[in-house]
């Protein structure tokens, strides 16, 4: 146990100087970067000097860069991300307002790779160069090809306007939405808590295409690692001397070939999230999803200087934790990486 | 020159310095194609993706040079029907404003392609140098390198690139920029680990032994056995790129209109989302989809020849 | 300081490889590959190296080298090419770049794994030529002719310049391998256990190769490996290490017939002797290998050794002369008298009659 501990040291050891160095970065880009930033947000539209100059100040861009990173670093660490230009609300309190609904849809995008990528890449493995072997590869790499958006969209015209099967946009319907109280900020959550079968029909109604579209960002790399782990594993002995003993294969595979090949899987986990904030960028912004993605975009279209800000430092914050926890969990499983 | 593996004469088997740059550049080229084609026998996944994606470097670049091929001028056509699906003469139907949705399609790659390329040009460039230098080197300065590679790279691409490119304007070199800066990290990992492997070889002691300076060790014996990782790489990082530039495009970062583009099309498809108009995004977007399925099927292709488990099946060289 | 003769003198050379301690740690743990070995080569001798895995061997023909900078200790050598060489020659050791460059020239090695000592992406040809490009020897054609040369001294023909390693077979790698280390001229060739990874119907041609060579040539060899049987029949001399010291160091045929370290005694023991009437107890060591980090008190060898007194855990043993070229590091190297194996004359005598070593304790 002492042994998790000391990696879990290590670790935040690493983690500290790659979240300092991340945030750095962003500051660069964000403040530093050739040209003039402040006009550039404002969009090179003719504005007076006066104006400008105004922004600039507000923004803090009058002082010196080392000045500016204090404060930088300074506001991160009291939680101060500065006030959005556009509704004048602290920017940390909007983010954790809408950050619920982009876990959810993260969650739910997750889910769907597994059960579209995951289980079709096991399946692929199973029958190695046969038909659906083939079929399912080219599942995948068509997966990895799709633009998010573009498929978003093509749900919402065929079944949301054509069939109208499902809402076009949104996590709850018109009336419901006034109705309904979120405790958690997961709908489908809270939807159990109140027993509200109505309301749950409704909110997944909502999540069905958006989750689906972004699952399928994932769908394409879990699909391929399952299947290539997989045919690694059943090459092994120990699945010879399974067979050997004359174990049936359904079971040879659901037992003892599973589980290892999960396991890459959970390694590239923080890849996977990453993939996933980037495709929740499309995917609420196509589905008018109110999560921080989506948030971030209003911001840039809206050259909301410190929500931009704000956006970038809370998503770099919240991937180095999640990096985080998956090593600690990974360590925990995995007795080989504490050393 | 003849196409053999084997150089004609043994004075060039001997060559080891040649004269110029450009020579250098040349025989590596003349290499390249001719192991190419004795080891492509087969692939047929690689000679998909790269008759796709030639067909599509060729179509854009003929439709740009000859806009109205088809009789319809992309960007002005004005006597068409408004907003009229697939018919005999517009054979994905036209747009809101009038245009051509077909013509539009053919010449829509050019941003797509043009960024794609140049960016991983730069970020193959950039990353891959720091990659060797860093690997190479050793000490504080990969430490620091690496951590900082594998922060950009911790960050997820699509946002990263989009605030580069809300920062820097929009346009083709803004993206250029943009996009090529999130890729550095790829190259950097891959040529970094890669390199870490080489430099532990046996060859490589033994051409320090001799006494050859670190220079020469990284240009003549490191690098060129990295290059196998990084074609491979870089083909699914086009694939990616064509899917960056797209949904920059999408969300407004991309050429200013009227210049036709495959993702700026489909945000103006968007907007006619209720009426039904379906041809305004599909067929764009099944071009993005065909141009980035033909750089992966490329790096499948590559990966394959390289994968020393698959070889059991390929014919040996 | 160097003798008359002597190529190459190395005075207590070591090399420690320091171990990454936990972050607020005060200790430095090292791993001591080689701790302190003394020996010499004559010009135009060949010196076998002999040990078990993990001895050190490697590494000491490296840091004669430099190829891996040694923690401390001279390695002399008389240099022809450089300078500043006084007459005892110049220490391998605190060389600076520009003599080290030179020196070079000098010394060469030769690999053990022919797979992974050949660029894979470079032509044969142009893997010999590439040392002379790095040192700006001779134009083109001269380049040539040399490539052809050596390709011929290591029975290669001269097709072969035109193809890459992955053509040919273990055996003519290493030959290519020994054409790189030739093409420079050098006058000391370490080979580091050149043989090991060959089958052994190809080790026997590429020894005759090697010993052809040096009596073509005039090389010196310093020959590494951990197979005796091999050992006996290159070199004149043999040092035998253990964890990092060598504990003896004598003519080939008085090692065998005389051995003074119980280790060397154990060694020899397990060397196949082709004549049928000829029974030695093959003597197994018990134990493993102790760890280069933490070696035992005193001799290093004593766990493991069936002579040991309580000497032996207090004393490190210095490796001490006992005539004819012949020094063993041991206690009690007077008193024992151990087991031989003999390089031709007479079997029964010492071997036989005790059905074993006649070890005496006084």
């Amino acid at each position: 146990m002492s042994r998790v501990l000391r990696y879990i040291g290590q670790r935040l050891l690493l983690t500290i100087p790659m979240l300092l160095i991340l945030l750095t970065v962003v500051f660069l880009l964000l403040r530093v970067m050739p040209g003039d930033p402040v006009s550039a947000m404002l969009g090179g539209r003719n504005i007076s000097a006066e104006v400008l100059e105004s922004y600039r100040v507000r923004l803090g861009f009058d002082k010196p860069v080392f000045a500016q990173y204090g404060e930088y670093l300074g506001g991160i660490v009291r939680g101060d991300f500065g006030e959005s230009l556009r509704t004048g609300k602290p920017v940390l309190q909007e983010l954790f307002t809408r950050f619920p609904a982009t876990i959810e849809l993260a969650i739910w995008g997750m889910l769907v790779a597994m059960i579209f990528g995951f289980t079709s890449g096991v399946l692929a493995a199973t029958r190695a160069d046969k038909l659906t072997d083939h079929g399912v590869r080219v599942f995948h790499i068509t997966s990895f090809a799709m633009p998010l958006f573009w498929l978003g969209l093509m749900f919402q015209v065929f079944f949301c306007v054509k069939l109208g099967w499902f809402p076009v946009a949104g996590r709850i319907g018109g009336r419901l939405a006034f109705e309904f109280q979120s405790i958690t900020g997961f709908y489908v959550l809270d939807a159990i808590i109140h027993w509200d079968g109505r309301a749950l029909l409704d909110i997944l109604s909502h999540l069905v295409l958006p989750a689906i579209t972004l699952g399928i960002a994932l769908t394409g790399l879990q699909g391929r690692m399952s299947r290539a782990s997989m045919l690694e594993i059943l090459d092994q002995d120990y699945i010879t001397t399974a067979r050997a003993k004359g174990v049936p294969e359904r079971r040879v595979v659901l037992q003892h070939a599973l589980r290892n090949a999960l396991i890459p899987i959970i390694t590239v986990f923080g890849l996977q999230f990453a993939v996933l904030m980037g495709g929740a960028v499309l995917t609420e912004t196509v589905f008018s999803w109110p999560g921080i993605a989506s948030y971030l975009v209003r911001s840039i279209e809206a050259r909301d200087y410190p929500a931009i800000q704000g956006s970038i430092v809370f998503i770099a914050i919240f991937i180095s934790l999640v990096n985080l926890i998956v090593d600690i969990f990974y360590s925990v499983i995995d007795p080989r990486v504490r050393y | 020159m003849r196409r053999s593996k084997q150089p004609r004469n043994s004075e060039a088997a001997l060559d080891t310095t040649p004269r110029s740059p450009l020579a250098a550049l040349f025989l590596w080229v003349v290499q390249v194609v001719s192991r190419s084609r004795r080891a492509l026998q087969g692939q047929t996944i690689l000679k998909i993706g790269i008759v796709i994606v030639l067909a599509f470097v060729v179509m854009t670049v003929i439709a740009n040079i000859f806009p109205s091929m088809n009789g319809y001028d992309p960007a002005l056509y004005r006597d068409a029907p408004r907003l009229e699906g697939p018919t005999l003469s517009h054979w994905m139907g036209t747009d809101q404003l009038q245009r051509d949705v077909f013509s539009r399609i053919l010449s829509g790659g050019y941003a797509s392609l043009i960024v794609a390329f140049s960016a991983v040009a730069l970020s193959m460039t950039v990353g891959s140098v720091l990659g060797w230098i860093s690997g190479f080197a050793g000490g504080w300065l990969d430490r620091i390198l690496s951590l900082t590679m594998d922060a950009i790279y911790s960050f997820p691409s699509m946002i990263l690139a989009i605030v580069l490119v809300a920062m820097f304007g929009s346009g083709i070199m803004p993206m250029v920029w943009a996009v090529g800066f999130v890729y550095i990290p790829t190259y950097f990992r891959v040529t970094r680990a890669e390199v870490l492997q080489v430099r532990e070889t046996t060859y490589v002691e033994a051409i320090r032994a001799v006494g050859a300076s670190n220079t020469r060790i990284i240009l003549r014996h490191v690098a060129p056995n990295t290059i196998n990782a990084i074609m491979a790489v870089s083909s699914f990082n086009l694939a990616d790129a064509i899917l960056t530039v797209a949904a920059l495009s999408f969300l407004g970062f991309g050429l200013p209109p009227p210049a036709p583009d495959w993702g700026f099309d489909i945000q103006n498809g968007q907007k006619f989302l209720q009426s039904g108009a379906w041809w305004l995004i599909t067929f764009p977007g099944l071009m993005i989809i065909f141009l980035s399925l033909g750089f992966g099927l490329i790096g499948e292709g590559i990966s394959d020849l390289v994968n020393p488990r698959r070889k059991r099946k390929r014919k040996k060289i | 300081m160097t003798e008359q003769g002597n190529l190459l003198e190395v005075h207590e050379l070591k090399k420690h490889f320091p171990i990454q301690q936990k972050l607020f740690s005060r200790e430095h743990a090292a791993v001591k590959a080689v701790d302190g070995i003394n020996l010499t080569i004559r010009e135009g001798e060949t010196l076998g190296l002999v040990g078990e895995s993990g001895c050190g061997k490697t590494t000491a023909g490296r840091a004669i080298l430099r190829l891996v900078k040694p923690t401390s200790g001279e390695v002399r050598f008389r240099s022809n090419r450089v300078p500043a060489a006084e007459d005892d020659g110049i220490d391998v050791a605190a060389a600076s770049r520009s003599q080290m460059k030179i020196l070079r020239r000098e010394m060469q090695i030769i690999f053990q794994d022919p797979y992974s000592s050949l660029n894979p992406r470079m032509t044969v040809g142009a893997i010999i030529a590439e040392p002379m490009t790095v040192h700006g020897l001779a134009v083109r054609r001269d380049r040539q002719s040399r490539v052809e040369a050596a390709l011929a001294a290591v029975g290669l023909r001269q097709e072969h310049m035109r193809r890459f390693p992955h053509e040919f077979s273990g055996g003519q790698r290493q030959r290519i391998g020994i054409a790189r280390a030739l093409v420079l001229d050098p006058r000391l060739i370490v080979c580091d256990e050149p043989v090991s990874a060959l089958d052994v119907s190809i080790q026997a041609q590429v020894l005759n190769l090697l010993e052809d060579l040096q009596r073509d040539l005039e090389l010196t060899y310093l020959f590494i490996a951990h197979d005796l049987s091999v050992v006996k029949h290159i070199s004149e001399r043999v040092a035998v290490m253990y964890l990092g010291k060598i504990v003896e160091l004598a003519e080939t045929s008085d090692l065998f017939a005389q051995p003074k370290h119980p280790y060397t005694e154990a060694l020899v023991s397990a060397v196949p002797v082709p004549d049928p009437d000829f029974h030695a107890d093959r003597i197994l060591l018990e134990g493993d290998v102790p760890s280069p980090i933490d070696p035992p008190p005193g001799c290093a060898f004593h766990p493991r050794c069936r002579y040991a007194e309580p000497i032996c855990s207090e004393q490190i043993p210095p490796l001490r002369d006992f005539g004819g070229r012949h020094f063993a590091a041991c206690h009690l190297a007077e008193k024992l008298t151990l087991q031989a194996i003999d390089t031709g004359e007479n079997t029964s005598e010492d071997a036989t009659d005790d059905g074993g070593a006649s070890r005496e304790v006084a």
